[in-house]
């Protein structure tokens, strides 16, 4: 069984749905004791960076999934849930993260050609830094579902593919058993289905 | 590269898509659920949702619609048709659509795009504009087309932009229907003061007709249409294709 982390921020039906679609029993919850007896972990979210953590810690989600994290069980942050997963962000003031992944999510006016559009949003392509067990049914170059304005900073050794935006933006990271997609799996088509799939086989 | 995007909408009254179809291998082509699948397994980018029911019970199986696509449709699905608060918002986001889409709803009451965004953020906040030359100036009209509001078009939409609108879906009534190519020249009169994706609407009749848009406007990044997709006139896997071997960045 999946749990889909639930702390208030986003709407998590079509999360749910996309698990159903590959067979996977998926179920949002709050609940420490359905979390720790759950296989796999998502760490959803949408919105700002700095409300989102505060959310994370006043529900006490953010120990649960420290904890959990340290148990070596398989999660993945998705969209602002990866950012989540790192040290601190520069959005809207400083913010801690969970600090599961080192480095830093900035502004990517910071990084882009001038002129580019922010938020970032679109389907764009995968390039692949590093191998990883996310990619066993899916292919370089296959396109994914991107909104965003911040990217992961700082991050080159955990980072297993970008996405091309003038600059080179973190798509997706990892570190042991945590695994973060900055892009929306479950907006993905088949793609994105089918990297969901591999994380259930993880 | 982020690619273009090709965007089918479909009209739904009482639950139904409206302009007839037909495909073959579709045993429901009036079916809003099974017209969403099929374009998605065609590599559709995204799909809007226009919901142009009047009625109350109408409106309920709408919304069932909609929670039944965001089920078994996993590309971002964008609803328009109806939506003139922030109540109407919450209510079709809930059942799994991405982005809103709002038209005569900002006619009316300018700070619905504002607090929208304010509570959903930019990305979820869709300005549609159905735009007429008149009098030498592009204006902004209401009622689906019908009602000319006096509004000069190019400031309105910028306004919108500024209150928090992050994407512009220009219709241009002008050659909406027509099938001789998308309304460059208004396209690019938006493209110039806005910095937020921007989709074209109204003129598609054939391929060349979306190669020519992203070829002559790199700013703009979807065509939307109807019923050439639905009446098969051009299909999306061909058109796709054709905008690969042009050049134009696109997902296959």
């Amino acid at each position: 069984m999946i749990a889909i982390i639930d702390y208030g921020v986003g709407n998590l039906f079509s999360l749910k749905s996309s698990f159903a679609a590959i067979g996977q029993e998926a179920v949002v919850t709050s609940d420490p004791a359905v979390i720790a007896s759950a296989d796999r972990l998502i760490l959803p979210g949408v919105g700002a960076f700095g409300d989102a953590a505060q959310k994370l810690r006043d529900t006490g989600m953010a120990e649960v999934v420290k904890e959990q994290a340290a148990l070596g069980k398989p999660m993945m942050g998705i969209c602002l849930g990866m950012q989540l997963l790192f040290d601190k962000s520069c959005e809207y003031g400083e913010h801690e993260g969970l600090g599961l992944i080192h480095g830093n999510i900035r502004p990517i006016s910071e990084v882009i050609e001038r002129g580019l559009k922010i938020p970032h949003i679109g389907w764009n392509a995968l390039n692949f830094k590093k191998p990883s067990k996310l990619f066993k049914y899916i292919s370089e170059g296959d396109c994914v579902y991107f909104v965003h304005s911040y990217y992961a900073a700082d991050c080159a050794e955990s980072t297993t593919a970008t996405a091309e935006y003038s600059a080179e933006l973190t798509a997706s990271v990892e570190n042991g058993n945590v695994y973060g997609c900055q892009f929306h799996p479950e907006k993905s088509g088949d793609v994105g289905l089918n990297i969901l799939r591999a994380f259930c086989e993880i | 590269m982020i690619t273009k995007r090709i965007i089918p909408c479909l009209d739904v009254k009482n639950g139904r898509v409206v302009k007839g179809v037909n495909f073959e291998g579709l045993s429901d082509v009036a079916s809003p659920v099974e017209l969403a699948k099929y374009y998605s397994s065609c590599g559709a980018d995204e799909l809007v949702f226009y919901d142009i029911t009047a009625s109350a019970e109408g409106r309920a199986l709408f919304t069932d619609i909609l929670t039944e696509t965001a089920r078994c449709v996993f590309i971002p699905l964008t609803v328009g048709g109806g939506i003139n608060t922030v109540a109407d918002f919450d209510r079709v986001l809930k059942c799994g659509a991405d982005k809103v889409s709002v038209n005569s709803g900002a006619i009316r009451n300018p700070d619905l795009v504002y607090e929208a965004a304010k509570l959903y953020g930019d990305q979820c906040v869709v300005i549609s504009a159905d735009v007429k030359r008149v009098d030498g100036e592009f204006r902004v009209f209401a009622k689906g087309g019908r009602v000319d509001t006096g509004m000069e078009a190019i400031g309105w939409i910028k306004r919108c932009v500024d209150n928090g609108a992050g994407e512009v879906v220009l219709n241009s009534i002008d050659t909406d229907g027509v099938k001789g190519g998308f309304d460059i020249e208004m396209l690019d009169a938006v493209c110039r003061v806005v910095n937020v994706p921007v989709i074209a609407s109204g003129g598609a009749g054939k391929i060349d007709d979306f190669l020519s848009l992203f070829q002559t406007l790199p700013k703009v990044d979807a065509g939307l249409a109807a019923s050439i997709f639905h009446f098969g006139e051009v299909k999306i896997a061909d058109l796709k294709r054709a905008m690969a071997d042009s050049g134009i960045p696109t997902r296959l």
